[in-house]
């Protein structure tokens, strides 16, 4: 007896799977998820998951959206309950009017249910159960099912699943049919035995385009590979490790000598985070590409050579995919929270340049040219991404190459040019542009030759602790800095159809979360500009933004507001001017939270003041 | 002025190596260690295998951490890059400058408080890794630098020049090497020029992870009685297992060298190293026996020194990695990017 009509709504809703962490499901449930985008719509997946390895609740989901909003939407429409431990919270989820799939094998009270929900129950563990005997198989053949009766409760092609199974198994005939075969028990099971389809439908359109499905790891392994990244020292931790596995199966594809199978690639998993950037600014002060990849906890081991990658200046690239911090935090849960961390990592004074990708074609994009930046900068480089972004598969544009591009090595004296007679000093800033010349080492018998070390040195890299020598140096790093504005990837601003003395600043993987929330502010009245920032340090546009309006909010997932923080340090700007919009429990910021938190800011400016009213 | 340069000036009558270079070559600023420390001693020995190696002196690549034995590769080959990286970190940086660049000799120079405490992980792991290098750990049983504190190489009951009586145990970084399976394992002694100079030349041939520890007495710190790694001590309670010397090709290189029978091991690289044995017994190819053999003198409070095992067949880092032979730092966009075509196909499989 459902008390609310039943959301009724085609290619636009949110399917939720709990699941037990170990049952083999995240393979059905992404299934699902491509099946719903070979239909031609898109979606918009979200791995929720816990930190260990088997036995805790996990959640998949699956956000379809024809209109292909890629942030997440907040609220289930369909919730697919496999999991008794978590079975009150996800009820409790629910969307009124929504819908709850369960494995109906062991009869459940009503009070279980919900009276405002439509509840579909499949007797999942008996068809299971009288088709396999083997325990493996019936857990892993379970998850088809759901899948196969799902995709008749939501109107889906059956063959479009059939296809990717294909996929899946070519030349594995035995299990491609076994799978086929438990897609149709559910199905079938599902046609002769429920009212099918639902309110909920997948309707076949044509709205993906030549977009591409990836994980901003994986995207952020290919711009490495494609950046020329010879040296990989990493260390696991979650969420970053994946980009490192990327790295190594991409190399082990598209980095042996054709002729002698050998590797143009060196990765080591390193004993630490201190050993992994260590052997990166070994490897990058001896002229290699490389890079590791860490999160929170990692930056702040690494970060007394990050110093010293500043202030030594050697390149080096930092991929930071950031969770839940402080401490261990929420190890699987996604945050913006070390842009200070990282952009003043280290003691004394340091600045680092960092990189805000809002989506795996720019993560691969910003990767690649991390060391491009790196090596033109002598300095570190953070490519800043995100749990979100970093581990779920978002749609994104088509990765792109140049095959014209070459490597910006930057600025390196070489054995000719010693032999010329140009002067070389290592801190030298010989164009006025605080960046100066390095020599690899063995370059020149006689000439070029120089102690690399964190301690104060004159221009000539020769010890010293004298006070001006200090500061014309550390003058000279500012002035690198400043140089950094112009190289690296500038804000986007995208102006509101009105003129709006309200503004909106945000970065990184808050991107289509943003881009949703316009909509439904404008729905609202609410006129705002917004820009994306792509970098730091920040490009004078961002200077010329925050004065043209009366009020920008920043929006940021993290407490404190750090990338409003920056801003406010870095263009000693009036705090009072810039409202923070912080969304920080660990989830994806969502549309209706910013829409909702800049609405209310928003109402309560309008409201007129009294003394205003009365004169 | 907070450096002090040599100057540059060469006398025509120096004598020259292999390579026409001559000794100064080899050299590099003055030290501004304190008179009489043991580390300068280590400088003066690198030089001197260096020289004789006739090594193209900007060829090396000398890496340090932090410390008093890590300011010391700015005392030689004035030629070649140094780099003195973080407190402890010396090995993880040489690695990542060893794997950028295979060709380079890669001279690792350490202290006790640098590889024993801070860096004993990166220490173990560049051994355990097998990097092609020469890692030379400057044993002086206390933090110089830092003025005198006990470092974990420090023997139990040992005193510190202050009084104190040293309760923890030791760590033996060369059993610790051995343990880990270093392919060449020697103790030395910074006084022992004629013993340490071809140990080091030996290392530098040695492809694989070379570590050598050199007892090297603190003269401000470590240096009284009650230390054990004063001068008079390690004088005293010195066993020299053998005394070698390295053949490059057919020449031999002279050196002084005690009396004893010869053993010939060959390295990888064609060059032989000639063992002058002092204790007949001792098989410096039997890692086990090494172990038994260091334990047992070091319960009798003596200091074995010589070299204490190598595996003249060992293969390093690069070699584990399978990479290619051209450094990876000279590798270009041309052959390092798979380019838009390939792209293009990555493209069409994510859909
Ligand atoms: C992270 C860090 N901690 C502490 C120090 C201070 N420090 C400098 S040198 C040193 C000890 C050096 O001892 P050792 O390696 O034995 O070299 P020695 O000076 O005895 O040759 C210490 C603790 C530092 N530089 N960095
Ligand atoms: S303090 Fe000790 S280790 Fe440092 S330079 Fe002086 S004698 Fe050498």
């Amino acid at each position: 007896m459902s008390d609310k009509k039943p959301i009724s709504s085609v290619n636009d809703f949110v399917v939720r799977f709990a699941n037990v962490n170990g049952s083999g499901s995240a393979s059905a449930n992404e299934l699902f998820a491509r099946a719903i985008l070979r239909h031609g719509v898109p979606v918009s997946p979200r791995n929720i998951f816990p930190s260990n390895i088997q036995g805790l609740p996990t959640w998949y989901e699956v956000r379809v959206t024809e209109a292909g909003h890629l942030g997440a939407r907040g609220g289930v429409d369909m919730m697919v309950a496999m999991n008794p431990q978590t079975w009150d919270k996800d009820v409790a989820g629910i969307e009124p009017g929504g819908y709850l799939f369960y494995d109906s094998t062991k009869p459940m009270p009503s009070t279980k249910f919900r009276d405002d929900i439509t509840v579909i129950g499949v007797p999942l563990t008996a068809i299971t159960n009288s088709t396999y005997t083997d325990p493996r198989q019936r857990q892993l053949f379970k998850n088809i099912i759901y899948l196969g009766a799902l995709s008749a409760l939501l109107d889906m092609d059956p063959k479009v699943i059939e296809q990717l199974i294909g996929e899946q198994y070519k030349g594995k005939e035995k299990l491609l049919s076994s799978n086929v075969h438990a897609l149709h028990l559910g199905r079938d099971w599902a046609l002769q035995n429920l009212k099918c389809p639902i309110g909920l439908r997948v309707k076949k359109a044509d709205k993906v385009g030549d977009r591409i499905f990836i994980e901003g790891n994986s995207a952020a392994a290919l711009g490495a590979v494609y950046g020329g990244a010879t040296v990989c020292a990493w260390y696991p931790i979650t969420p970053s490790s994946s980009v490192a596995e990327a790295f190594t199966s991409h190399c082990k594809k598209y980095r042996h000598d054709p002729e002698t199978g050998k590797a143009k690639y060196a990765i080591v998993q390193g004993e630490d985070e201190l050993a992994s950037i260590g052997i990166v600014i070994g490897a990058s002060w001896n002229g290699a590409r490389a890079f590791t990849a860490t999160s929170g906890p990692g930056i702040s081991l690494m970060t007394e050579f990050i110093g010293l990658s500043y202030f030594a200046e050697i390149p080096a690239v930092i991929m930071n995919i950031q969770r839940a911090g402080p401490s261990t935090g929420m190890p699987t849960r996604t945050q913006q929270c070390d842009v200070i961390a990282c952009a003043y990592a280290s003691h004394g004074d340091t600045k680092h340049v960092l990189l805000f990708p809002e989506d795996p074609a720019e993560a691969f994009e910003f990767a690649a040219a991390a060391f491009d930046l790196a090596e033109r900068l002598q300095t570190t480089i953070f490519l800043m991404l995100d749990l979100d972004i970093g581990m779920n598969h978002r749609l994104c544009r088509p990765l792109k190459w140049d095959d014209a591009r070459q490597y910006d090595r930057g600025k390196i004296m070489t054995a000719e040019m010693l032999e010329e007679g140009r002067d070389f000093g290592r801190y030298l800033d010989v164009d006025g542009d605080g960046i100066p010349y390095r020599t690899y080492p063995g370059t020149h018998p006689t000439k070029g030759s120089y102690f690399t070390r964190g301690t104060s040195r004159d221009r000539y890299a020769r010890y010293s602790e004298e006070g001006p020598v200090y500061a014309d140096n550390m003058q000279r790093l500012v002035r690198k800095f400043e140089t950094a504005q112009d190289l690296v990837p500038r804000p986007l601003q995208a102006n509101a159809e009105r003129p709006t003395k309200y503004g909106v600043i945000y970065f990184g993987s808050t991107s289509p979360a943003m881009d949703e929330a316009i909509g439904l502010l404008e729905a609202r009245g609410h006129q705002l500009d917004r820009l994306r920032i792509r970098a730091f340090p920040f490009h004078s546009s961002v200077a010329s933004f925050l004065a043209e309006h009366d009020f920008v909010y920043v929006v940021e997932q993290n407490r404190d507001s750090q990338l409003r923080q920056l801003i406010v340090n870095e263009n000693g700007i009036d705090p009072v001017r810039l409202v923070p919009i912080v969304h920080y429990d660990g989830t994806p910021i969502t549309a209706r939270f910013i829409a909702k938190a800049i609405g209310d800011h928003q109402d309560h400016l309008k409201v007129t003041p009294l003394r205003k009213a009365v004169s | 002025m907070t450096y002090i340069a040599k100057p540059k000036f060469h006398h025509p009558g120096l004598k020259k190596n292999e390579l026409g270079y001559t000794h100064r070559d080899y050299e590099g600023k003055i030290s501004t260690l304190c008179a009489g420390c043991g580390h300068d001693s280590i400088t003066a020995s690198i030089i001197e295998a260096c020289y004789e190696l006739s090594i193209e002196p900007h060829r090396v690549a000398k890496i340090s951490g932090i410390g008093c034995s890590s300011k010391t590769p700015d005392y030689f080959l004035g030629n070649s890059h140094g780099f003195n990286s973080v407190h402890g970190r010396m090995p993880s940086v040489l690695t990542g400058a060893n794997l950028a660049n295979r060709d380079l000799i890669y001279l690792g120079v350490s202290g006790d408080g640098d590889s024993a405490s801070i860096g004993f992980g990166q220490f173990a792991h560049s051994i355990r890794r097998g990097v092609n290098m020469t890692y030379i750990v400057e044993n002086n049983g206390v933090y110089g630098l830092t003025k005198g504190q006990f470092s974990a190489t420090a023997d139990r009951g040992s005193k510190s020049k202050k009084g104190v009586t040293n309760t923890d145990n030791a760590i033996d970084l060369v059993a610790i090497a051995l343990q880990l399976g270093a392919t060449f394992v020697a103790r030395s002694f910074s006084g022992d020029k004629t013993q340490l100079v071809p140990l080091i030349a030996a290392a530098i041939r040695h492809k694989g992870a070379s570590f050598i520890d050199v007892i090297s007495p603190c003269i401000a710190f470590n240096n009284h009685a009650g230390s054990t790694k004063s001068f008079d001590y390690v004088r005293e309670h010195n066993d020299a297992v053998n005394r070698l010397d390295v053949l490059v090709g057919r020449d031999p290189i002279a050196v002084d060298y005690a009396p004893g029978t010869v053993q010939m091991v060959e390295q990888h690289d064609g060059s032989r190293i000639a063992l002058r044995k002092i204790d007949a017994d001792y098989d410096p190819h039997d890692r086990l026996g090494a172990m038994t053999f260091l334990q047992k003198h070091a319960a009798k409070g003596q200091i074995v020194t010589g070299l204490l095992y190598v595996d003249p067949e060992a293969e390093d880092l690069h070699e584990h990695l399978n990479t290619v032979e051209t450094p990876l730092n000279a590798l270009e966009a041309d052959t390092l990017c798979p380019g838009s075509a390939v792209l293009d196909k990555i493209n069409a499989s994510l859909r």
